[in-house]
């Protein structure tokens, strides 16, 4: 608890007594009133005059040889204005965060299903779909890799010509083989994670406005203004200063933005024809225009000492990663990393492998790599202390990392380390309220379908532990920029906060508004649209943007602060070092001061901010290294209620234990851990993309199934808040880590329910009931 | 075709509907309204409620020519004269907004239920607000938010 005053709460050093509406407040969003008005504007909502809307036609095989591409019957339409296919690519085909693998248009092959082949442009977006149905493409259909084991074969088909393999890690340390000698109880689990989408609301969408310079504007929703800007250099052959890109409306993100989706594709549209265009996704492009998490199987072997010391753990994650890189090697690492829970163990062999096949990409997600650790590692524990017969959460605490513990990847964790304080609130919670409840059939399993009135019904509780990196790894140069202006708008101060960091509905404005608040003390603050007018804020992922953009809105505000200082000392002719800013002036201890609006009036004081954490290493020989910035804990508590009988579940109670680090807005972090868990109990009861033979079978929200109001019981939260060393305030990232615990604690609930394996989310009914339950259809993984 | 309705209570009339749109694109496209949101497009997700003769829809699922001589009300339509709908209010203050891109459509679902119900259980309110999807909050500030909307449009009532 170092840094970190009574009850683990951090005092926020401020310049002025309370500022209002500053950090460490329950301020509420900036963006609300217009939101729930129905006037804020969407990236699907924007018009302009004599726009035009784009649509992408996508392959129907999985794998296939394009052998034409046939346009005439679509141009030929009075209402199509053009059909673009790769060869009206500018720049480079290819595009990709990592490495530019992914066509931007297929030219001889095809990789997934839904890979996008050509664009039309119409005037309405049924023309533009009309037109879409006449573009004639024809293909030679190949057999797809389904299976990412069968991929890896020697013998395999290639995806791409270098082999299947996108990207592997292998950790060890100390000597497993000598090590698994001193073990007592060895456990061995394979377990397996469906392919879940981030299911934001707000599709795909973007409108992209030609420039007369021959450059073009793009309003999209994104989470990265400037991973994007590059790429669509690239492909558009234009340099930077010739796109001019703006963060528009997001509708939810979770990853799933972190990869380009409209936006060479809406641009290459509106150059072609000298018109804005407008892409919109309907929801089953959605599920085709974007990568989702990574399933996965994973291998586990675990040794322990009677007494319940771990002493080695053997494992193998592999990922099936789809046709094309884009974060798999990131989320290879994290899984790696992650692998053995936050858990000391000096001897370890973890292979971390994501394959190429041709199910969808797979790419980031929130919790990236550490969901699919987090559900083997936990069950393996729940195993291990089932077989020494011991209480879960005592055999997490005789093993729970502490200040100067190694993680698998050999890094030391600093202080706060906070895994044997969130086990012991887990236990101190209050027991679940008694089952059965009021009678009301609305809280027993199958609910309104009015299946039980309580036979068969048997309650279970379960608890799970993760851990998640935060920020960029492995010797990413990863920072953020902010600029801050201080002005004077009728006669009073006004402080424009200007970053390029997409707020995709995490709350970002309303904290880099606090930041300023707090440190300027004025209370007009005005966060300006997120563009590439300013300099480069970096991802809105990773559970980096408080840290990092926090970070440059301080260091950018302490900088006009500064400026400010200086300017009332040059006109009082006082020393600067007896000068500070106090509410709205800026004075000498003896009281002799300046307004803030004085000092600006001619000449508003603006200051433009780099933050760099500090700086991490890719991982060296036997995965070992310090690839990570800092790390976040979260733990959960589940309570179940199961229908034996007919196979059905109702999670009762979800309690999120957690440090977040110093909260900036107890409000927003609240919403992260509500949020967070609940996509966490998708995956556990109903999330998967299900895909046969490389086809999605379920592109909707009727077959899809998102977590409703019904599913989802109030989640509490006890929050820590255990001050970073480091960082702003003391906050720690935090937006991923309830997502990461929040399976597990489910599944271990339904096991403890029923005492079947469930070795396998999401969990199915056919789980709960079938005998020798969790065998499933390995070709649909 | 020529499509006549009441929205928000005022007169529209657009021309040149395809049969095939829905009341939904007739709103965001055709009459600027776009608060109504575009989320499955297939009635799974309520972003897109509206009243529509007084009975709560999925916009998505209307066949425009099915909305002809219609009175609608879409969230747009529910703010008050003086600033934000006591629920509108509710919903930014529990934190029950996010991305918000599922926020019109809870609203005009709350304010459907809290016209039929004054005062809703938790249960009650999980019930009606079961068909729309929020992917942000885990909606425990969401049913906070209509409790919150509830009390105080009690309290104006009694205050009436």
């Amino acid at each position: 608890m170092r840094g970190a005053g009574q009850d683990g709460r951090t005092a926020v050093r401020t310049l002025f007594e309370r500022p209002a509406l500053g950090v460490g407040e329950r301020v509420v969003r900036q963006d609300g009133d217009l939101k729930v008005k129905g006037e804020f504007a969407f990236s699907s909502d924007l018009w302009m005059e004599g726009m035009l809307w784009g649509v992408t036609v996508r392959s129907s095989h999985p794998h296939a040889r394009i052998t034409s591409i046939e346009t005439g019957a679509a141009l030929a339409l009075a209402s199509v204005h053009a059909v673009l296919t790769h060869e009206d690519v500018p720049g480079r085909k290819t595009y990709g965060i990592k490495r530019a693998d992914q066509p931007v248009l297929a030219s001889d092959r095809v990789r997934y299903q839904g890979e996008p082949v050509a664009l039309v442009v119409a005037d309405s977006p049924e023309a533009a779909r009309r037109g879409a149905r006449k573009v004639e493409v024809s293909y030679e259909p190949l057999d797809p890799v389904v299976d990412p084991e069968l991929a890896l074969m020697p013998d395999a088909p290639r995806v791409h010509d270098q082999g299947n393999v996108t990207a592997s890690l292998h950790i060890r340390r100390g000597d497993v083989v000598a090590a698994a000698g001193a073990a007592d109880v060895i456990v061995e689990g394979e377990y397996e994670i469906g392919m879940q989408d981030q299911a934001f609301l707000g599709p795909e969408s973007g409108l992209a406005v030609p420039t007369p310079d021959g450059g073009v504007e793009l309003y999209v929703a994104t989470q990265n203004l400037y991973f994007d800007l590059d790429q669509m250099c690239e492909s558009l052959a234009l340099t930077r200063d010739q796109i001019r890109m703006t963060v528009a409306g997001v509708g939810g993100a979770f990853g799933g933005r972190e990869d380009l989706s409209v936006q060479i594709h809406a641009c290459m549209l509106a150059l072609h024809t000298g018109r804005p265009v407008k892409m919109v996704y309907s929801r089953e492009e959605s599920f085709y225009g974007h990568v989702h998490r990574h399933p996965g199987r994973l291998r586990y072997e675990h040794g322990a000492t009677r007494d319940g010391r771990l002493v080695y753990v053997r494992a193998r994650l592999l990922l099936d990663g789809g046709p094309y890189t884009s974060s798999s090697p990131s989320v290879c690492l994290n899984a790696g990393s992650t692998a053995v829970g936050p858990y000391r163990c000096d001897d370890i062999d973890v292979e971390s492998i994501v394959a190429f096949t041709n199910n969808p990409p797979c790419g980031a997600m929130r919790g990236f790599g550490a969901v699919q650790a987090c559900f083997a590692h936990e069950a393996q524990m729940d195993r291990l202390a089932a077989a020494l017969d011991l209480d879960p959460i005592e055999l997490r605490r005789r093993n729970a990392v502490e200040v100067g513990s190694a993680v698998a990847t050999g890094q030391q964790l600093e202080a706060p380390v906070p895994v044997r304080e969130l086990l012991e609130r887990l236990e101190r919670l209050p027991p679940p309220a008694a089952a059965g409840g009021d009678g009301d059939l609305l809280l027993l399993p199958g609910g309104t379908s009015n299946t039980t009135h309580g036979e068969g019904v048997r309650r279970g509780v379960g608890y799970a532990v993760g851990f998640k990196n935060v920020g960029f790894s492995a010797g990413f140069d990863d920072y953020s920029t902010a600029r801050v202006r201080v002005s004077a708008v009728h006669d009073q101060p006004l402080v424009e906060v200007h970053t390029s960091a997409a707020e995709v509905g995490q709350g970002g404005i309303v904290i880099h508004a606090q930041i300023a608040r707090t440190e300027l003390g004025v209370a007009d603050v005005m966060v300006l649209p997120a563009d590439t007018d300013v300099g480069d804020s970096g991802s809105t992922s990773a559970s980096r943007q408080s840290w990092l953009t926090g970070g440059a809105v301080q260091a950018a505000c302490i900088a006009v602060r500064e400026e400010l200082i200086r300017r009332a000392a040059g006109r009082l002719g006082e020393p600067e070092d007896e000068m500070r800013l106090v509410e709205g002036r800026v004075e000498t201890a003896s009281g002799l001061g300046i307004e803030l609006v004085e000092l600006v009036a001619a000449d508003p004081a603006v200051a433009v901010r780099e933050y760099r954490p500090r700086r991490t290493e890719p991982l060296g020989p036997d995965g070992q290294g310090h690839a990570h910035m800092a790390f976040s804990f979260a733990a959960h508590r589940a309570v179940v209620d199961v229908d034996v009988e007919l196979g059905l579940a109702r999670v009762v109670e979800l309690v999120a234990v957690l440090d977040v680090g110093t909260m900036l807005n107890p409000l927003a972090v609240e919403g992260q851990i509500e949020g967070g868990t609940a996509q966490g109990l998708g995956l556990a009861l109903m999330e998967e993309v299900k895909v046969n033979g490389g086809i999605v079978a379920n592109p909707s929200f009727t077959d899809y199934l998102v977590p409703t109001i019904l599913d989802v019981p109030r989640i509490d939260s006890e929050i820590l808040e255990l001050a970073q060393p480091d960082s702003p305030y003391g906050l720690n990232g935090m937006a991923e880590a309830p997502s990461i615990s929040s399976t597990p604690a489910i599944v271990a609930a339904l096991r403890a329910a029923t005492g079947r394996p469930l070795t396998r989310v999401p969990v199915q009914p056919t789980d709960i009931v079938a005998a020798g339950a969790a065998i499933h259809d390995l070709g649909a993984a | 075709m020529r499509l006549k309705c009441t929205v928000n209570g005022e007169a529209q009339e657009v021309d040149g509907v395809w049969e095939g749109e829905s009341l939904l694109y007739v709103l965001r496209e055709r009459m600027a309204l776009p608060g109504s949101k575009n989320a499955c497009e297939q009635g799974e997700c309520g972003s897109c409620s509206v009243y529509l003769n007084g009975n709560l829809v999925c916009s998505c699922l209307v066949a425009a020519g099915q909305a002809e001589g219609a009175d609608i009300t879409t969230v747009e339509g529910l703010a008050r004269e003086d600033g934000l709908h006591p629920i509108q209010r509710a919903f930014v203050e529990a934190g029950a907004v996010q991305c918000g891109f599922c926020t019109p459509g809870f609203v005009v679902a709350t304010h459907d239920l809290l016209r039929r119900n004054a005062d809703p259980s938790e249960m009650e309110i999980r019930e009606a607000l079961a068909g729309n999807l929020c992917r942000c909050t885990g909606y425990t500030k969401i049913v906070d938010a209509v409790r919150l909307a509830a009390e105080r449009l009690e309290l104006e009532r009694r205050q009436a």
